[in-house]
Parts: structure tokens; sequence; C-alpha cells
């Protein structure tokens, strides 16, 4: 690893720019083949108190990492800003023809009174033409709406905030604005992708038109994921969502499909990470399938009306959370047109 | 939204598309290609989660062995070669559904041996896979293979899609890839056949197409009209290694520029196709094919060059000459060393000298595209002392540091008006987040979707045979000996006179 570091008590955003503009100078002078990454720029708004496991959250994307990391640090009672930059490569080049990426981080403590203009601290700091992602894992939902105008993307964990109506009320009111990545929804990504392989072959897609039961099972403080996958089921099929009751410690209801009734229960399950921990799809002329976490991929199931049963591992790594997060920050490059429906039938479902 | 029955609505917005179950055959399976390439492939398409939802592998080889040994070799290669670590969960998961059938590849008790692993499969399973048959084996079994599935009637499937996957070579030169061609198609239909090329599956090599029809900056530019002269570069610093018996019979033109070379000349030359699609693209690439006229014989020696490397250096270190290496005859003349001066007769590209070159024990390993536009027409500055004005070049660099760059003319800091070249540089690494896959496993999953877009098509290979199949020949009919070029150095002296006035190769 090399690295060069530029830090300043009671600085303002111009010094700190400047400072970054010698410190990327000074690198090239050094060694021509340390190459500045100009992927996207990733702002996230962190409480002071925290940002040391926001800071470990962000080394664990490996090669996720974005091109310039802007970790604005807020803390009560601050008045000033102070400011940290690094340029690091993960290698140290020392002869000719060597190339080495380099990644810029920017550290800023802020006061609660910078928040209301963020973004002339912010924009200055931000690589220009590149895409901006914005992530406030601590809540600051004031500092991200004032950075909105900056940015293309907002990163979020629709599962972290418990009041399930709130998190997806405030994520809708995001995606009205900038392009959302939610993390809660790429955990659902080898679910889906599978759900939609098992009814890929052409003599099974008929049965996506005769599903009559889906039951989510989800650790408990992810409602939230498990509304988004049944909410893009509905999106996808065209059943007309409507809200779930409590029952008996789950949510259930019925979505009006074309060819009748969908059941739907969520349930709550142990689980140590946050997420789904399986699905069970039953089609009205009583084929059932199920997916499971196993080792080595999902454990997949499968129930035909005659009564044969089959089971299988659908081959897949888990990526662990260090991976979603990495995942997440790709996923600010690409679209997801599936998105906003799932997320607009979930809501139905809550109201 | 399309209506379920028609097209499956839930695949939309997802990056991995699903593959229809497989079971996958490798012939070769205890090959230096499948512990290499394939079977780490197959590990990493499992360890994303891109294999299809249900998966089999049957590796088939003449060493007599067990299912057990065969996992175990196949765990060892996966471990030694695999660009990710490989999770214990996904390879235990991954070997669970892997047999081995030994024997050789003309026996038909191997092929009954083969249905019956199949269709336990599909029992198993109470479904039916789709069969791929991956030819990883001495292209002298090819045929043989492919006629033997055609025997045991395992070409075909009315419930499956049933593929066969040939690796290069194909064909020695024009008569036998025409007579392969002949015999595959004998058994499978073209739809059926995935001839491999795996520079086709590289990112970069793809991304010419993404550069020039993504862009619309180039296009009014790439033609006749504006550029001089392309060059196209494959050099390695290696020699043949442990490949003698392989490499003294094919020689640097059947090895790179048959197939590799000759396919980035055609993504480069070819006319935007009207859908990205097999076969669009690939009609394209044939006719730039087909607009290079093949040599005569007398054309030949003023057209090609080819030479050995001697003895010399390479980062420092002294280093044996062809004719020294191991497994290689004495009064060899094969070549390790080709270039070659073409031209696209087509409105676009007709006079355009396009020179190919490649080589074994050249200063570095390089593979790029160097696009050289025209000079400026009037120099106004020439006084000012503007010696430095060079024409505009754009390097399509596709290994290593991958990536484009364009040279510039700018003014050099100061009261005179005087310019010098310099460089404006795009790197994939710093402009993805995304590790690229490696090739093979592209290719692997293109073939188990029955996408062709990446594989040549059987006129394609014709094409591709019927340019340099004269050379061979003049070449064979010349003899030997050949001209030599020192290891490390830049190779023959002789490629000077492929270059036309002004011209030059550049500097490896």
């Amino acid at each position: 690893m090399s690295e060069v570091v530029w830090s300043a008590r009671d600085c303002t955003p111009d010094k700190i720019e400047t400072a970054l503009r010698d410190l990327l100078h000074t690198r090239y002078e050094e060694h021509q083949g340390y190459v500045p990454a100009r992927v996207l720029n990733m702002v996230a708004i962190v409480d002071r108190e925290w940002k040391g496991e926001i800071q470990n959250r962000l080394e664990g994307v490996g090669r996720y990492h974005a091109s310039r990391t802007i970790l604005v640090a807020v803390e009560p009672g601050r008045t000033t800003l102070d400011a940290w930059c690094s340029l690091h490569s993960d290698v140290d080049l020392v002869g000719p023809g060597q190339l080495a990426l380099t990644h810029e981080d920017i550290e800023v403590d802020i006061g609660p009174k910078h928040v209301a203009n963020l973004a002339t601290i912010v924009d200055p700091l931000l690589v220009r033409d590149l895409i901006t992602i914005v992530w406030s894992p601590h809540g600051h939902d004031d500092a991200v709406d004032v950075l909105l105008g900056l940015a293309d993307v907002a990163l979020l964990d629709s599962v972290e905030d418990l009041d399930v109506a709130a998190a997806l009320e405030r994520v809708a009111e995001l995606a009205a604005r900038a392009y959302v990545v939610d993390l809660a929804w790429l955990r659902s990504t080898p679910w889906r992708e599978r759900i939609a392989a098992n009814f890929d072959p052409p003599y099974l897609r008929p049965a996506l038109g005769q599903l009559s039961g889906v039951t989510v099972r989800h650790r408990s403080d992810s409602t939230a994921a498990a509304l988004m996958l049944v909410g893009w089921l509905a999106s996808r099929l065209n059943w007309q969502p409507h809200a779930l009751t409590h029952r008996n410690g789950a949510r259930e209801g019925k979505l009006r499909g074309r060819r009748g009734e969908v059941n739907v229960r969520l349930e709550g399950s142990d689980l140590s990470v946050p997420g789904l921990a399986g699905v069970t799809i039953d089609t009205a002329h009583g084929d059932e399938f199920s997916l499971d976490r196993g080792p080595g991929g999902l454990t997949a199931y499968r129930r035909t009306r005659d009564g044969k049963e089959h089971r299988w591992t659908v081959l897949g790594a888990s990526r662990g959370e260090r991976g979603i997060l990495g995942e997440g920050v790709r996923q600010a490059l690409l679209r997801d047109p599936t998105y906003r429906p799932a997320l607009e039938a979930a809501r139905t479902m809550l109201s | 939204m399309a209506t379920v029955t028609e097209e499956n609505p839930l695949t939309e917005g997802l990056e991995r598309l699903p593959v229809h179950p497989t079971t996958l055959v490798i012939f070769g399976a205890t090959g230096d290609l499948a512990r290499r390439k394939l079977l780490p492939a197959l590990y990493n398409l499992a360890h994303e989660g891109s294999l299809p939802e249900r998966f089999n592998l049957i590796g088939v080889s003449r060493s007599e062995k067990s299912d057990d040994d065969y996992r175990a070799e196949m765990r060892n290669a996966i471990e030694q070669f695999s660009r990710t670590r490989p999770s214990p969960e996904v390879l235990d998961a991954l070997l669970e559904n892997v047999r081995y059938v030994p024997g050789t590849f003309d026996d038909p008790a191997v092929y009954d041996a083969l249905r019956k692993q199949i269709e336990e499969f599909d029992a198993q399973a109470d479904i039916v896979f789709n069969r791929v048959f991956y030819l990883s084996t001495a292209p002298e079994f090819f045929p043989v293979i492919v006629e033997a599935l055609g025997e045991a009637k395992l070409n075909r499937h009315k419930d499956a899609e049933v593929r066969v996957v040939i690796e290069k070579p194909f064909g020695y030169d024009l008569e036998s890839a025409r007579k392969l061609n002949r015999r595959v198609l004998r058994v499978f239909r073209e739809r059926q056949v995935f001839r491999i090329d795996h520079y086709l599956g590289k990112e970069t090599v793809q991304n010419v197409l993404a550069f020039r029809f993504a862009n619309s900056m180039f296009e009014p530019v790439w033609n006749r009209n504006y550029i001089d002269y392309v060059q196209i570069t494959a050099a390695e610093d290696l020699g043949i290694g442990s490949r003698a018996s392989y490499y003294d019979k094919a020689g640097a033109l059947r090895d790179l520029v048959q197939n590799h070379m000759l396919q980035l000349l055609a993504l480069l030359a070819m006319e935007p196709p009207t859908a990205f699609n097999a076969d669009q693209v690939r009609n394209e690439k044939v006719k730039v094919m087909h607009a290079i006229r093949p040599p005569t014989p007398e054309e030949v020696p003023k057209l090609a060059v080819r030479a050995q490397y001697g003895a010399g250096a390479i980062a420092g270190e002294p280093v044996k000459g062809y004719l020294e290496e191991d497994g290689v005859p004495p009064d060899s003349f094969t070549e390790t060393y080709a270039a070659l001066r073409l031209t696209v007769n087509n409105w676009r590209w007709a006079g355009v000298p396009i020179y190919l070159r490649t080589g074994k024990r050249l200063p570095r390993k390089l593979t790029e595209i160097a696009v050289t536009l025209k000079p400026v027409p009037h120099l106004a500055f020439h006084e000012g002392g503007s010696l430095g004005v060079q024409p505009n070049e754009l390097i399509l660099t596709v290994q290593p540091d991958e990536g484009v760059s364009l040279t510039l003319g700018a003014k050099i800091p100061g009261a005179r008006m005087r310019i010098r070249p310099v460089n404006m540089e795009f790197r994939y690494g710093t402009a993805f987040l995304s590790q690229s896959p490696e090739a093979y496993e592209r290719l692997i999953l293109d073939a188990m979707r029955g996408e062709a877009l990446l594989f040549t098509r059987d006129d394609e290979v014709d094409a591709l045979w019927s340019i340099i199949d004269p050379i061979l020949a003049a070449w064979k009919e010349a003899g030997g000996p050949i001209p030599q070029y020192p290891a490390g150095s830049q190779g023959p002296e002789e490629a000077e006179a492929l270059l036309e006035p002004g011209h030059h190769w550049r500097k490896l």
C-alpha cells in the first residue's frame, strides 16, 4: 500500500480542494504510473461517533471502492471544519512502466450548523462529470436532502428503519428525486434470479399465470425486504396489491392475480443476517417451489401435483454484508427498472 | 409488459439471465485446457451464481479413474487456477453433480456410458437437461467425437437443446477446415455448433465494437479519407515453452493470425450491423473477410514476412533460439514471427494498408490495434519549430493495460508555437469497478445459453482460411531456412520491407 496524506484543522472547502490538487500533482511527479480512478464519487454522511465503523465497512468493499470518497462526519457542538485527505494505491511503484490505480479519501468533520449548507462544502470536493452517490447510514435525512441536487444516486438500506411504513415512504420520496440503490433489494437479487430461472423453461412459464400463494420467510427486522420481493412479483405479474394484515405474528393478505387470488404470507424467521430466509411459491394446480438458504447456495425444493419431490442446490457464494455494500456501489452505475414498481406495490401492501 | 405465457416477465432488470438446466460434457476433461481454464471458469460461474439453476458436469477422458478421483483432480485444478478463492461450500456443491466416463474417443461404449449418465441426470431431476458437448481435445479427435455423438444419437433430442463447442484450431488449412466443417455439419446443424476463438470472449475485444458503434465521433473519420494505415500487433515475450510438438506444426500464422488477429481486423473494419445479434454481426465480419483478396503465390513475398527467433535476451536473461528449444527439429523452418500487409477492398477501406504482426520472444507482451490518421494537410506554424507534429494515432490496447489512447498535437508551453504529441488515455481499470470475467467464463455461459455472437460461424472459418491458405502454401513451397531475429529484439529487419513509404512499425 502506498499513500500520501494531508490534514488541517479549521479549514475551508477551498483549502481542501487545493490540497487535493497538490496531492495529485505530487503523486504524479513521484511516479507517472499512479493513475487516478475515475468512476464515481461517494459521499457518506455519518455520526462522528461511529465514523470508524463506517470506514471499516467502506474498506471492506475492495475493488468497488469509489474513486473519491467524501466521508462527512457530523459532530454535535462542532463549529469548524477539520479535514483529512489521502491518496492511496494498493502497490508502491518503483520502476518504470508500472501502473497503480489511486483512490482518494476525504474526511470532513462538520457541526450540525453546517448541514443546511452542506452542498457548498461537498460540491467543490467532487470530481466533476462522475456519477455521485450519497449514503447516509446513520439517518441525517436533512443532509441527504440538501445533497440530492449534487447526487445522481441515493444508496440506502430500507430494512434499517424498524418502522417499515416510514422506511418505504422515505425511499419513495428519494426515488422521486434520484435513482435509489437499496441494499435490501440487492440482498434479494439471488432470490429473484432463481425464482425467474425456475419459471424460465417455456413449459413452466404458463405457471406464472397460475400462482396461488407466496410465503416469504425473513429476519424479523427485514419485513421491508419481504414486502419488496412480493412487490416485485406483483408488479411483474400484474397482480393488484392490497393491504396485508397482521395475524399470528405474520402479515397476510390476498392479492388479485389475473386468474384468481394469490395468498401472501410474510413470516419472521431466526436469521443471523438481514434479509430473506426462504420463499415458497404455490400454483393453483398443486405444484410447489421453494428456496431456502443452504450451504453453497440456495436449497431449492419442488413438489409436483403428482407428489414427486426434488431437492437440489442452486450454486452461488454468499456475498456477505461487505459484498452487499460493494454491490450497492457498483449498482450506482447501472439502472434496474423493476425496483420502483416493486416499491410501489410494497407500499400499497402496507397501506 | 408481455403476457406471462409468451415471455418470462421476471427476467426484466436482472443482470444474470436464466440459463436452462444443462449437462455439460467435457471431452479431454483431464487435459491442460480443462484444468487451467474450463474447470476454474465453471467454478467462478458457480461462485457468482451464473451457472444454470441445475447443472451437471461429465468429464470424458482416456485415463481410467473413478468419479471421486476425477472430483479430487477437479478440486485441485480449481484451487490452483481459479481467479477467485474457492468457497468450500460452493465447490462441494458443484462437485456433487460431477461424473467421469473413461475411455477412448472412438469407442462406442464411451458414448453408451455417456448417454446412460446423461439420462440418469434427467431421470433424477425429472426434467430434460440441455446437453453441451465441449471438445477440449487434440484437433484430430474433433471429427471422431462428433461422428461418434451422431452414431450414438446424442446429437439431437426432441425436448432439449444439444450444442457442441469446438476448440481451436478449427482445421490446419483451408482444405482441412472445409473437410472438418462438412463432417461436423453432417451431424449437427450450424446453429448447434459453437467454434471457440477465446479472443472474442475478451472484454477488450468486444469493446472494439462498443468503441466504434457507440460513439459518433469516430465514424466520420473511420475510412480511407482520414486513415493512413492500421497496424495490429500481437507480441509475446515468451518462447514456445513446452508446446514444441504443437507449435512446430502450427507456426505463428496459424496460431495467431488466422484466428485472433483476423478477428480483430474484422471487428475494426466491419460495417455497423443493423442489430447486435449473432447473425448480423457475423454477416458483417464475413463481408470484411471476403473483401480481403488472398495474395497470389507471386505476391506472397511482397506481402508476408516470416522469421524465427534466434538466441538473445529477455528481461536481461539470455534465452535460447527457436531451433535450440526442446522438441524442435534442428532443421525446422516453422515461423515464430509473421507480418502481413493486407488491404480490405471495399468503399470504406480501399488503399489503406493494414499491417499485422505477431511474434514470440519479442520485447514485451502486447496486443493492440493502432490506427494512424493522415497528417494535417497544411501546417501553418511550421516555421515556429513544429517538428514534433505527428499524425494522430488511436491505440486500442487489448492486453495488458487494456484501454484506449489518442495522440494529439499540443502546444509546448512557452512563447513559441512549438508542438509535440501528447496522449489522451483511457484505461479500463480506472473507469470500471467490475473485474472482467475470464474469456472462458463468458464463452461457456454463452454456449449454454445458445448465444453464438462470440463464436465463429462456418462461412467465417472458411473466409479466414481463404486469406491465410495461399501464404501457407507459398511458404511451404519456398521451404527454408527462414530469416532470424534475436530474441528480445523488435523482430526481423525484413518486416520493414512490407511498409509503405512514411509508415513505420510501432516500437514494442
